[in-house]
């Protein structure tokens, strides 16, 4: 991938679970230089009880490059210490982790733009697709893309740092 | 050329990925939906709502304009609902 500042983000596409504490942990581990760091966990809920899973298809030769493209534009946009962004794919069960984002920075405002900013482009740029498995064992529907998803992404756009 | 397709957009046409050969007038995305769309009722189906296809050329995202000349591996897809 190409790097875009001192530090190259770390992307993965993934079907096993992540702990959220070890991989936040990795991005300060044996350096004192960071003094805000933010994580964001986004979790499958159950929407009242209906849901019982989600299954998450994905572009697997695309993900990755996407999530890095959206990485490194972060990356070009705030000065950062560090970046990390994780997808999982495949059936994710209500309560179950789905993306995990952390930004590193010296102060707090580029940590939180940063990590609000990948959430916001990579849930209307990066091949992922969900299906709910409903909690009476049916298939349900894909998921339907959200207006406001598209227009938390387009802010971005309109207001730069 | 490799046409890849996900999500809805694979199951209403029934298959993951496939082979194709469009004729030359059929140089762009906007092209190739409407060249594919007439193949049969499933493929009319997956694209009776062309605005909404999202297209990836390569791996990269496209817009309906453009070029597919030279490409290995064109994607069509819903929007996404990751994150």
């Amino acid at each position: 991938m190409d790097k875009v500042g001192a530090f190259g983000p770390e992307i993965r596409v993934q079907a096993e679970d992540f702990d959220p504490a070890v991989e936040a942990a990795r991005l300060t581990k044996g350096r004192s230089d960071v003094g805000a760091l933010v994580t964001f966990v986004g979790l499958c809920r159950d929407e009242g009880g209906a849901l019982a899973a989600l299954e998450i298809e994905h572009y697997g030769a695309m993900a990755e490059r996407e999530l890095g493209r959206v990485a490194d534009e972060a990356a070009f946009r705030w000065p950062l210490l560090g970046l990390v962004a994780i997808h999982r794919y495949g059936l994710i069960e209500a309560g179950g982790a789905i993306v995990f984002v952390a930004a590193a920075a010296v102060h707090r405002s580029a940590a939180f733009a940063a990590a609000d900013f990948l959430m916001d482009y990579l849930k209307t740029r990066a091949p992922f697709w969900k299906r709910a498995h409903l909690s009476d064992g049916t298939t349900g529907d894909w998921v339907e893309p959200r207006a406001e998803d598209d227009e938390a992404a387009a802010r971005w756009r309109k207001s730069g740092p | 050329m490799k046409a890849i397709y996900f999500a809805w957009v694979r199951e209403r046409i029934g298959k993951r990925e496939e082979e194709i050969a469009p004729p030359r007038e059929v140089s762009t995305i906007s092209d190739l939906i409407a060249w594919l769309a007439a193949r049969d009722e499933n493929y009319a189906h997956a694209f009776e709502k062309a605005s909404v296809i999202r297209a990836a050329i390569d791996h990269a995202h496209v817009k309906h304009d453009a070029k597919i000349d030279g490409a290995r591996e064109i994607a069509f897809f819903p929007p996404m609902t990751g994150g």
